[in-house]
């Protein structure tokens, strides 16, 4: 099988969107699902979140930042190269309905899944208050998307260069505050930002939802590797979730093992730099 | 009567450095050797051994007469996937048990004759199927594992049109993601999917039903469908520390390993932890398989854990015995009550109790009991658990009416139907986790169903 890209495009620094032309899977999709993708033979399997589908046109679009080899290596395709494997949709969609006023908030890379959550909630009746957020306004993504698709929108920068100066936390916060009626908050983005809006948000009583992104493999629940801590359960984040009462969730468990291969991951990213600048040199 | 011919193996010291395979192969002479020693007896018992009653006499009568394509012919008449039979069947409880020389002694290596033959099959190259004519009908196949590969190629051949739908990215089930390299090599997976391919069976992998498409939905788009999911949902023991990081499942550890080639790491880009002492839970085939892989990724030592005796060990013995001369621990009459935590919550020891036999349960098996203050810690980085797998639900999702049992199998007929008109099912998904040569006889069975009720 192979999988064409049918669009690719740097949307913020190091972030990149692309479409992939994958008709069943986007007929299947629903907010909240991901993929999993595999470049080519050598390459590891990949999971993303589906950022946007449209069943019409056949494509799923992923946006993702470059962290390491796979991602780095992704980067460097374009438009009408083929990736070999595209699975999905996989995960449990997201549990939208109407609730009344709900908060999503995306961190970083993190917005991308948000935005077709912040579609489906006000398509399902709510009032969508979307809070975004990046290190600083160059990577910040999607905001014109967001701002259409939202009631209202938020932006906060950590170092002030575009909207609040701070964390997405803190607005959430505020809105909290203000007295405003929230049924649900929907948080993604870094673990380290699902674990501080988690703890922030649990003395309001407030449901609280995180998607998790632990190391998977198959994504179909047939390897375990993707397991996490929901309230003193095991749960398999591939099929249980990935979405997780955040409340429950035990988020050290969770920072330890994404951490698991970070010696093999620069090992690879190294070979593959070392393959890189040397090819035809030998 | 000659003596059994001895399989040539590569020498233990050197092969738990490789993943090369382990058993070499009869020579012509060994195979002729071998055969010779077959009575061709009138009524083989051998062959009700067989779950697909390979015609036993018949194709060693052929290697006797130096006739090695038409013994291979007369194993394709029922066997769709010989070389890997020939190399994972249990055949020491299978057609070789109930073989008549099994009583006075050495029953004939039949698992090595058939690997034989279709080694040199393989060698010579495969000559390509002929293409039956189409009745039009379309079937539907969930899953590329033995049992849903041999129902494929048995309506293929009647002419039905065949897709397999298979989650992964790669075909083969178990034979591809969890049996090693150095037991079943991947390129003979590989080619005997081909020649199934040239059946004109159309493969689609990366295609999870329940997700992409549901039971439901192929119902309707096909005019039979076969399940053949497997029991891929690997069982955890719930003791403490079992989510540390360097705690595997077998599925976990054995399909970085074979599917994603994390041992040609960084060559392919799936990482694997290499542990300096492994662990291993359980006393199976996948026990010992994941063991043995540990070992050749660099281990200094690995043990099998396992809380019965020897004599309960449910792996094959020639594969105990492999892995006993490639310097696997034993540590038996053992069983783990939790997993130490060290840094970064990774993993540091595993504190385990002796146990004892106890009397035999209803099943006659003699269950074992922990002997109170034995705990003792064994030194280990790497957990591996395998104490077995249930099926995978991924396929119960949008399958309205499909009846499964509390084991969460799929309850099938004789013939292999469900409880859906039209829904066929067999293999682990319907056993449990079983071998490769049964869930080839369940394929067999509903593809023979399958094919009865599509031409009513
Ligand atoms: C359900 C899910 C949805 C995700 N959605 C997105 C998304 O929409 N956009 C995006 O940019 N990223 C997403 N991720 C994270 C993305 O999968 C990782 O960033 C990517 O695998 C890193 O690969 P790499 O080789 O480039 O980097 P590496 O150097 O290999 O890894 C960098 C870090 O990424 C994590 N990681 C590595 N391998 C995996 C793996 N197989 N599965 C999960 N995490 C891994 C580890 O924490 C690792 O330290 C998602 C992860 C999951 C589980
Ligand atoms: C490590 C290991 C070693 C073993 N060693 C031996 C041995 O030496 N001898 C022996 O006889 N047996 C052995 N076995 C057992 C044997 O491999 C299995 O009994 C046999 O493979 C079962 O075949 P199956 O076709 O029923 O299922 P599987 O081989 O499990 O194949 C099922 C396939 O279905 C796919 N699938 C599942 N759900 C879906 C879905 N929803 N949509 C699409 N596809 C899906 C899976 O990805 C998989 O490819 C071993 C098993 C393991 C794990
Ligand atoms: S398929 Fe298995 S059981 Fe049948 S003859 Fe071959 S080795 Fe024996
Ligand atoms: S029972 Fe043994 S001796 Fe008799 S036909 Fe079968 S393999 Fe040959
Ligand atoms: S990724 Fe393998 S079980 Fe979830
Ligand atoms: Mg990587």
């Amino acid at each position: 099988m192979s999988y064409q890209i049918v669009e690719k495009k740097e949307i913020a620094s190091s972030v990149h969107m692309m479409k992939i032309k994958a008709p069943d899977v986007a007929k299947a999709a629903k907010a909240g699902q991901f993929i999993i993708l595999r470049i080519d033979e050598t390459s590891e399997r990949v999971p993303l979140t589906i950022a946007d589908f449209d069943s019409n046109e056949g494509t799923v679009t992923i946006i993702y930042q470059e962290m390491g080899k796979t991602t780095k290596q992704l980067a460097k395709m374009s438009a009408s190269e083929e990736l070999q494997d595209f699975v999905g949709p996989l995960g449990t969609p997201a549990d939208v309905r109407k609730l009344g006023t709900v908060i999503l908030v995306g961190g970083g890379v993190g917005i991308a899944p948000v935005y077709p959550q912040v579609k489906a909630y006000r398509e399902a009746g709510n009032k969508v208050i979307s809070v975004i957020g990046a290190r600083n306004e160059s990577l910040l993504i999607l905001e014109d998307e967001m701002r259409e698709a939202s009631d209202e929108l938020h932006v906060a920068t950590d170092d002030g260069s575009k909207g609040h100066h701070g964390f997405v936390t803190d607005v959430v916060k505020n809105i909290l505050d203000s007295g405003e009626k929230v049924a649900r908050i929907v948080v993604i983005g870094p673990p380290i930002l699902m674990k501080v809006a988690a703890g922030m948000t649990e003395p309001y009583g407030v449901e609280t939802i995180v998607s998790l992104n632990p190391i998977m493999i198959d994504g179909t629940g047939m390897c375990g590797g993707c397991r996490v801590s929901v309230g003193g359960e095991t749960k398999f984040a591939c099929v249980d979730g990935p979405e997780f009462d955040a409340h429950k969730v035990d988020f050290n468990l969770l920072m330890s093992r994404l951490a698991l291969y970070r010696s093999e991951e620069s090992k690879c990213q190294e070979n593959h730099d070392h393959k890189c600048t040397c090819r035809g040199e030998h | 009567m000659a003596d059994r011919q001895a399989m040539p193996l590569q020498d233990p010291k050197e092969r738990a450095q490789n993943f090369d395979e382990v058993a070499l192969g009869y020579t012509d002479e060994m195979a002729l050797a071998e055969a010779s020693r077959c009575l061709e007896c009138k009524s083989p018992k051998c062959v009700d051994g067989c779950p697909v009653n390979i015609d036993i006499p018949g194709f060693i009568a052929r290697i006797k007469s130096e006739d090695f394509d038409g013994a291979i012919g007369t194993i394709k008449l029922t066997n769709a996937l010989p070389a890997v039979c020939g190399r994972v069947c249990p055949q020491e409880v299978q057609c070789e048990e109930l073989c008549v020389l099994a009583k006075k002694g050495e029953p004939v290596a039949i698992g090595r004759l058939e690997r034989f033959c279709a080694d040199y099959e393989r060698r010579k190259g495969v000559t390509p199927p002929v293409q039956p004519e189409s009745t039009g009908k379309k079937v539907a196949i969930i899953g590329a594992g033995p049992a849903g590969l041999t129902a494929a190629a048995d309506l293929a051949k009647k002419g039905h049109e065949v897709t397999i739908f298979e989650s992964l990215h790669d075909t083969g089930g178990v034979l591809t993601y969890g049996i090693p390299e150095f037991r079943l090599p991947k390129a003979i997976v590989k080619e005997e999917v081909e020649y199934i391919k040239q059946l004109g069976v159309d493969v689609k992998v990366d295609y999870v039903i329940g997700k992409i498409k549901t039971l439901d939905e192929l119902r309707n788009e096909y005019d039979a469908v076969f399940l053949g999911t497997g029991a891929g949902l690997p069982k955890f023991m719930g003791i403490e520390g079992e989510n540390l990081n360097g705690v595997y499942s077998a599925n976990e550890f054995l399909t970085r390993v074979n599917l994603m080639k994390a041992y040609q790491f960084p060559n392919y880009d799936t990482p694997i932890k290499r542990g300096k002492n492994v662990i291993v839970v359980g006393g199976g085939n996948v026990a010992m398989d994941a063991a043995r892989s540990a070992l050749r990724l660099g281990a200094d030592e690995v043990s099998i854990v396992y809380r019965r005796g020897e004599d309960e060990l449910p792996a094959r013995k020639e594969e105990i015995e492999n892995a006993k001369e490639e310097g696997i621990v034993f540590r038996l009459l053992t069983n783990p009550t939790r997993i130490l935590e060290g840094e970064n919550m990774t993993v540091n020891g595993v504190e385990c109790i002796k146990m004892e036999l106890g009397e035999p349960d209803e099943s006659g098996r003699r269950s074992p009991v922990a002997v109170e203050g034995s705990e003792h810690v064994i030194n280990a980085d790497i957990v591996i658990i395998a104490i077995g797998t249930s099926p995978n639900p991924m396929i119960f999702s949008g399958s309205e009416g499909l009846e499964t049992n509390s084991r969460g199998t799929i309850v099938v007929d004789d013939s292999g139907k469900t409880s859906l008109d039209n829904v066929y099912a067999g293999g682990d998904a319907v056993t449990g986790a079983a071998t490769v040569i049964s869930a080839m006889g369940a394929g067999k069975v509903a593809a023979k169903a399958i094919n009865e009720y599509l031409s009513n």
